[in-house]
C-alpha cells in the first residue's frame, strides 16, 4: 500500500511532467494569469519571436495600473502606455483580456476564483506573489518572477523543486469580529515574514473548515507574508458551493467528474508533515501591524513593544520601523491617530470584507478620509445591489472601481508622505503605499473602526447589538 | 547570459533585515522598459533623500563600484518583481549574502546570474567583521561554494541546480525545448483523464 499522502504531494504528482537529477520537477501550468506588469516577459517572448504555447489556457487581467476614477481617459501618460501595452500584447496572442469596461475585470487574484477558471487540483501560476490566494481552493498556486512567466507562455510549464510541507492547523471558533485576516497576522507575528520559507503551507482545522471561501482566500493570500509560497485548504463543500455554475467552471457531467476528483485531494489520515504548528481560534483576538514588516504585528489592545526587548536580530528593524512609523514604545496601539484609511485589495476586497466594514459603519460618520476600492467590478456591483455604497458614501468615504489601487500605488492612489493609513491590504513595508506613508494592516471591520473614531480602535464594542 | 564561476569584487555592508522588493525598487519605477536600465533606481528611497539627492552616507553611494552586498536576513521577501533584481544587477550588483532570501526573489536573482549566498549565522558574523567598517575585496568561488575575504574563508549555500544554472548561464527555454514530446504526451494524457481542468465553453 503507498503511504498516506499529503495533498501537496498529490497536487505535485499530478502536476509533473518529468522530474531532473537533481530533483527539480517540470510542471503542467493549467491556467496562467498575466497583468500590465507582465511586459517584461512579453518582450522576452517576442525578442525570440516565441509564439504563446497555450492561449486558451492564458488569461490577461487589467489591474495593477487600473484607474479607480475618470476610466475612460487616462491622464497619466505612462499608466496609458502599461495597460495598452498589455492590450496589444493580448491582441497579438489572442489572449481573453478582462479590461476596464469589462464588468468581470478586477484584481486578477480576484477574477479567477469569480470565473471559475480557479479550480481545485488545477496549477496556477501568475507574475504575482499574492498567486498564493487561489491554493484556498486546493490548487496549487504562485507567483513566478518574468523570466519565468515567460517561460510559462512559451512552455506552458514551469521548473520548481518541490516544497517542505507545513500545517497550520487552527482548532476551535474565532471570537466576533475576529476574521482570517487575524488568523494570519497572528501566525506571522508568531513565526516571522521568514517562518515558512520553503515549505508549503496546507491550513486545516475547526476554524478553517468554518471559513468562508472568502476567508480561505485572505488566508492564503497572506501566506507568502511568512514566506511561503503556497497556501492550501482542502476542498469541501464550502469549495464546491462557491464555484458551483461559475463562469468557466466545469458543468454537467464535467463537473459530476470533477468532483469525484477533487474529494480525493484533501491530505490522507496520517499524512506526515515536515512541520506542524496548532493555534487556538479563541486566542487570537483583532491584530494589527505596528511596524514596517507583516510580522511586526500584535493584538490591537496591546502597548508598542520596547525594540530591546526583542530578540537581538529584531531589535535593529523595530527600532528602524518605530522610527519610520513614527510610534512610540510603550504607548498602547489602541489609540493611535490615523490621517486615512484605504479597504480593498486581493487580500480583502471581496464582497464579505465589504459586507464586515459596512456593518461597522451604517450609520455612522468617518472621522478621516478614506477610500474604498472593490476587489472587482463584480464586486462592486454586488455591493451596490446590497446599498453597501450608500454606507459608505453617507459615512464619508470614497467609493471608487475596482483594481489594487492603493495597496500599491501605481495607479497613483498614493498615501501621502508621513501619513497614517488604517490598510485592510497586505504589505506595510516602507513606502509601498507611497513614500514616507504610514501603514497599519488590519481587517477590514478594524479600518472602518479606525475611520469612524480617527484612530486605531478595538473593533468589537462597536459591533455590539449590530448584525454582522 | 554568461555564465560564471568565479567572482572578485567589493563587498559592501548593509545590515537591515527584510530589505524587501518594494525598497529594492518602488513601484513607481516598474513601467521603466528594460533596455533603459533599473540601476538608478536601486534602493532609490534609501538612497536618496526627499530632493532625489543621493546621501552621502549610504554604503552603495559612498562605493558605487562594489559588486557584493552583504545583508540581513530574508533580504528580497514580498513581491515577485523581477525588476528588483534588475536594479541590482543594472547597478553592477553580482551577489548578495545574507542569512536568507526571499524564495521568489533567490529564483528571479538566479535567472539573471546574481548569487544569492545563503550563509549561517557564524558565516555572516565573519563577513560583517570584515566589511563593516570599509569595503573589502572579496572573491566569490561557486564550484567550492567559498567566500574568500580578507583571511577568512567562509562557506555558503545554494541549491544545486541554481549553481549549475549560474555557471552555465543557461536560459530555462532552451532547455525546456529538450522536453517538448514529455510535455505533448503530458497535455494529451492530461486531456483524457481530466477534462474538467480545461476552462468550460462560454458563450
Ligand atoms: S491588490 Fe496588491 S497585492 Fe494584490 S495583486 Fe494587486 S498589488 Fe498585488
Amino acid at each position: 500500500m503507498r503511504p498516506p499522502q499529503t495533498m501537496l504531494d498529490k497536487l505535485w504528482a499530478a502536476h509533473e511532467v518529468t522530474r531532473r537529477e537533481d530533483g527539480v520537477s517540470l510542471l503542467w501550468v493549467d491556467r496562467h494569469l498575466v497583468h500590465e506588469g507582465s511586459h517584461h516577459a512579453f518582450a522576452k517572448i517576442s525578442e525570440r519571436d516565441l509564439p504563446v504555447a497555450e492561449p486558451g489556457l492564458t488569461f490577461a487581467v487589467v489591474d495593477h495600473y487600473a484607474p479607480t476614477r475618470n476610466r475612460s481617459k487616462i491622464d497619466a501618460p505612462q499608466i496609458a502606455r502599461m495597460i495598452d501595452t498589455l492590450r496589444d500584447n493580448a491582441a497579438a496572442h489572442g489572449l481573453r483580456l478582462y479590461d476596464l469596461d469589462d464588468p468581470r475585470q478586477g484584481i486578477v487574484h480576484v477574477v479567477g476564483p469569480e470565473e471559475g477558471l480557479t479550480l481545485p487540483g488545477l496549477l496556477i501560476n501568475c507574475g504575482d506573489s499574492h498567486t498564493s490566494t487561489h491554493g484556498a481552493f486546493g490548487t496549487l498556486a504562485f507567483g513566478i518572477g518574468a523570466t519565468e512567466v515567460a517561460h510559462v507562455l512559451a512552455t506552458q510549464t514551469v521548473w520548481q523543486r518541490k516544497p517542505r510541507s507545513m500545517r497550520i492547523s487552527v482548532e476551535g471558533t474565532l471570537g466576533a469580529g475576529v476574521t482570517a485576516k487575524d488568523i494570519a497576522l497572528g501566525w506571522i507575528a508568531r513565526l516571522g515574514t521568514d517562518g515558512a520559507q520553503g515549505h508549503a503551507v496546507e491550513y486545516a482545522g475547526s476554524a478553517i473548515r468554518g471559513l468562508s471561501m472568502e476567508g480561505r482566500m485572505t488566508l492564503c493570500n497572506l501566506s507568502i507574508e511568512g514566506g511561503a509560497r503556497f497556501g492550501m485548504v482542502a476542498p469541501d463543500e464550502t469549495t464546491l458551493a462557491y464555484l458551483k455554475g461559475r463562469r468557466f467552471a466545469p458543468k454537467g457531467a464535467e463537473w459530476q467528474a470533477a468532483c469525484v476528483s477533487w474529494a480525493s485531494l484533501a491530505s490522507d489520515a496520517g499524512a506526515r508533515f515536515d512541520r506542524e504548528v496548532t493555534l487556538d481560534a479563541s486566542e487570537i483576538s483583532p491584530t494589527v501591524t505596528w511596524g514596517t514588516s507583516p510580522e511586526q504585528a500584535l493584538p490591537i489592545r496591546t502597548p508598542i513593544p520596547d525594540p530591546a526587548s526583542l530578540p537581538p536580530h529584531k531589535a535593529e528593524a523595530a527600532r528602524a520601523a518605530l522610527e519610520y512609523m513614527g510610534l512610540k514604545t510603550g504607548d498602547m496601539l489602541e489609540g493611535t491617530p490615523v490621517d486615512q484609511v484605504f479597504i480593498g485589495s486581493c487580500t480583502n476586497g471581496r464582497i464579505e470584507d465589504l459586507r464586515a466594514a459596512a456593518a461597522v459603519l451604517k450609520g455612522r460618520k468617518a472621522r478621516v478620509p478614506g477610500l474604498i476600492s472593490p476587489g472587482s467590478a463584480r464586486v462592486k456591483a454586488q455591493a451596490e445591489a446590497e446599498g453597501l455604497d450608500r454606507i459608505f458614501i453617507e459615512a464619508g468615504l470614497d467609493w471608487v472601481a475596482s483594481g489594487c489601487s492603493m495597496c500599491v500605488g501605481m495607479n497613483g492612489d498614493l498615501v501621502g508622505e508621513g501619513k497614517r493609513c488604517a490598510s485592510s491590504t497586505n504589505r506595510n513595508f516602507k513606502g509601498r503605499q507611497g513614500r514616507g506613508a504610514r501603514t497599519h494592516l488590519m481587517s477590514p471591520a478594524m479600518v472602518a473602526a479606525a475611520a469612524v473614531t480617527g484612530e486605531l480602535t478595538d473593533v468589537r464594542p462597536l459591533l455590539v447589538g449590530r448584525v454582522t | 547570459m554568461a555564465g560564471w564561476h568565479t567572482h572578485q569584487g567589493q563587498a559592501i555592508c548593509l545590515p537591515v533585515a527584510n530589505v524587501d522588493t518594494d525598497q529594492l525598487i518602488p513601484a513607481r519605477f516598474m513601467s521603466v522598459s528594460r533596455a533603459d536600465g533599473y540601476g538608478d533606481y536601486l534602493l532609490y528611497d534609501m538612497r536618496r533623500d526627499a530632493t532625489g539627492a543621493l546621501r552621502a552616507d549610504f554604503p552603495l553611494n559612498a562605493h558605487p563600484g562594489a559588486s557584493v552586498i552583504l545583508a540581513g536576513r530574508n533580504f528580497g521577501s514580498g513581491s515577485s518583481r523581477e525588476a528588483a533584481v534588475y536594479a541590482l544587477v543594472d547597478a553592477g550588483i553580482r551577489a548578495v549574502i545574507a542569512p536568507s532570501f526571499g524564495d521568489i526573489f533567490a529564483a528571479n536573482a538566479v535567472n539573471n546570474g546574481l548569487l544569492p549566498a545563503k550563509v549561517d549565522d557564524e558565516g555572516y558574523a565573519a563577513v560583517e567583521a570584515a566589511v563593516a567598517k570599509d569595503p573589502q575585496s572579496i572573491t566569490i568561488d561557486l564550484d567550492a561554494r567559498r567566500l574568500t575575504i580578507d583571511a577568512a574563508t567562509i562557506h555558503f549555500t545554494i541549491d544545486d541546480s541554481w549553481a549549475l544554472k549560474l555557471k552555465n548561464g543557461w536560459d530555462d527555454i532552451d532547455l525546456t525545448r529538450n522536453y517538448c514530446e514529455a510535455i505533448a504526451a503530458f497535455k494529451v494524457n492530461r486531456s483524457q483523464t481530466a477534462t474538467w481542468a480545461w476552462p468550460a465553453e462560454v458563450e
